[in-house]
């Protein structure tokens, strides 16, 4: 991967009511430094995320997206962060296929006192990304029957892989 | 000269299913003969292109269109068709969502040229031949080849579509509700998708209890109980993630719903809902043994997707990491 040096990540958070929403505001309050790469939206449980939720933010420009919520046995509707665990998994490996990189999208735990834990997190989820580079998936999927009907056979881009 | 209506069906990149299925409707196809003069249906008619050229634009009363959009030739019939067209249907999956043919956009131009003719064991191409958009001139003429492109669309995404006759193919019952409602001028209004609102779990007669699974099955895996949901028996169902209007045949049949009639009405993206309902089901707290469960689903992106891909969120797969670069 090149550098890539004015990239600023543009991370979708996905938080918790509940745990790591108030652990955000913790963070917050406690004036913790952390990147401002993280545009958090607040639901009120893991269990409310739709997959769609994170698929929309991947084709709408997001880098990455990152979900907190409440530790496994604490999540205030009981299971909510258990159904969220097994969709992220299979999310994950639905998106490999795609070619989004794993790192894209991450699942954490963290109650409400964890302010560091979340200020942590998301310093470590904005380094990542900034590794791995823009993901851009608009242009990504650009092809030539994308940008227009017409193919030049000439221009045509050599062989390419699908990630596997 | 007749006074009749004028009518087009058309196919693009699809199977031949759908013209088949129009047949379906059996005998009332001379109902539709007798309603309307049929201009073009390049499958069962000898009308050529120029029949519908010369048409003034907006003198086709409709166009049956099926097919997906994968090269040249089909978005110049689609802008055509359009263009001479009062009322658009996408008719079945292809032309609605891209259906198998969209399943293309799990690769792209290169590749599946790299397969089909070179690479796959049944290929003999000893001189490497490969369709050159534009064509060729011989001595008899131009033989034009349309361009191939990368990515499979919709017929919505490349033209305004007035509606949607999902399926793959459509049933016959709400062929003949769509024709009807044409020939008594009943029309929905624009954009509908003609089908239920709920999903074809609503229309399974299958037992539902709750759904717990440890493991998933591949159909040919599994025996499965005819009175049970086939979820339940960890069989991937899509009925939980689309559209009904077939009457649930397939679950009827011990087969699991493909998801050919689209998303329910709301949902935006098939695939992310299929992949929800069934991840929910998983019936395990440990991390390490959700993934081992997970690894009895086989391609899940081309399970959740198989009729979906183009019109779904993504779209298709990232076309090349070099991309992601620069
Ligand atoms: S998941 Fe499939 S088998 Fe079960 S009720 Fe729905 S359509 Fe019927
Ligand atoms: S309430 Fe926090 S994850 Fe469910």
């Amino acid at each position: 991967m090149s550098e890539h040096n004015d990239f600023e990540p543009v991370i979708v958070g996905f938080l918790c009511n509940w745990c790591s929403y108030r652990a955000a505001d913790l963070a917050g309050t406690s004036r913790m430094k952390m990147p401002p790469n993280m545009r958090d939206i607040r639901v009120m449980c893991t269990g409310r995320l739709d997959p769609t939720f994170v698929l929309k933010a991947l084709r709408e420009g997001a880098d990455g997206v990152l979900v907190m919520g409440c530790h496994p046995g604490q999540c205030h509707y009981v299971e909510g962060n258990y159904k969220a665990m097994r969709r992220i998994a299979l999310l994950k490996r639905t998106l490999k296929q795609f070619g989004v990189e794993d790192e894209r999208v991450r699942l954490e735990w963290a109650s409400a006192a964890e302010g560091p834990k979340f200020a942590q997190t998301v310093a470590e989820m904005t380094e990542t990304i900034r590794r791995l580079g823009p993901l851009n998936w608009k242009r990504l999927i650009s092809s030539n029957g994308h940008r227009e009907p017409k193919i030049e056979p000439e221009s045509e881009p050599e062989r390419e892989e699908v990630a596997a | 000269m007749s006074a009749k209506p004028k009518i087009a069906l058309y196919w693009a990149a699809s199977c031949g299913g759908c013209e088949i299925a129009v047949l379906g409707i059996h005998e009332k196809i001379l109902d539709v003969a007798n309603a309307f003069d049929i201009v073009f249906w390049p499958c069962v008619l000898d009308g050529k292109l120029e029949d519908v050229e010369v048409l003034a634009d907006g003198e086709l009363l409709f166009t049956l269109f099926n097919g997906a959009i994968r090269n040249d030739e089909n978005y110049e019939m689609a802008q055509l068709l359009r263009r001479k067209s009062q009322v658009l249907v996408a008719f079945g999956s292809c032309a609605h969502e891209g259906c198998i043919p969209g399943l293309g956009n799990f690769s792209n131009r290169r590749q599946m040229f790299d397969w089909i003719y070179h690479d796959a064991p049944t290929t003999h191409n000893p001189d490497n031949v490969e369709p050159v958009a534009g064509g060729w001139d011989f001595p008899e003429g131009h033989v034009h080849i349309p361009g191939y492109w990368d990515t499979v669309k919709t017929l919505g995404q490349v033209v305004d579509v007035d509606y949607y006759l999902p399926g793959c193919p459509p049933e016959a019952d709400r062929i003949w509700e769509a024709l009807t409602a044409i020939m008594e001028g009943n029309l929905p209004p624009k954009g509908s998708v003609i089908g239920a609102d709920v999903t074809v779990c609503d229309e399974c007669p299958r037992a539902k209890n709750e759904k717990k699974l440890k493991k998933f099955y591949r159909p040919h895996e599994i025996v499965p109980d005819p009175e049970v949901c086939l979820l339940e028996q960890g069989i991937l169902c899509a009925g939980i993630a689309t559209r009904s209007g077939c009457g649930a045949l397939c679950p009827q049949v011990n087969m699991p719903c493909r998801g050919c009639y689209g998303p329910n009405e709301g949902v935006v993206d098939q695939g992310a809902r299929f992949l929800s309902g069934v991840a929910s089901v998983i019936d395990s707290q440990d991390p390490e043994e959700i993934e081992a469960i997970l690894d009895t689903i086989v391609d899940p992106a081309g399970t959740f997707y198989r009729f979906s891909l183009p019109h779904s969120l993504l779209h298709r797969v990232a076309m090349g990491r070099q991309d992601l670069q620069d």
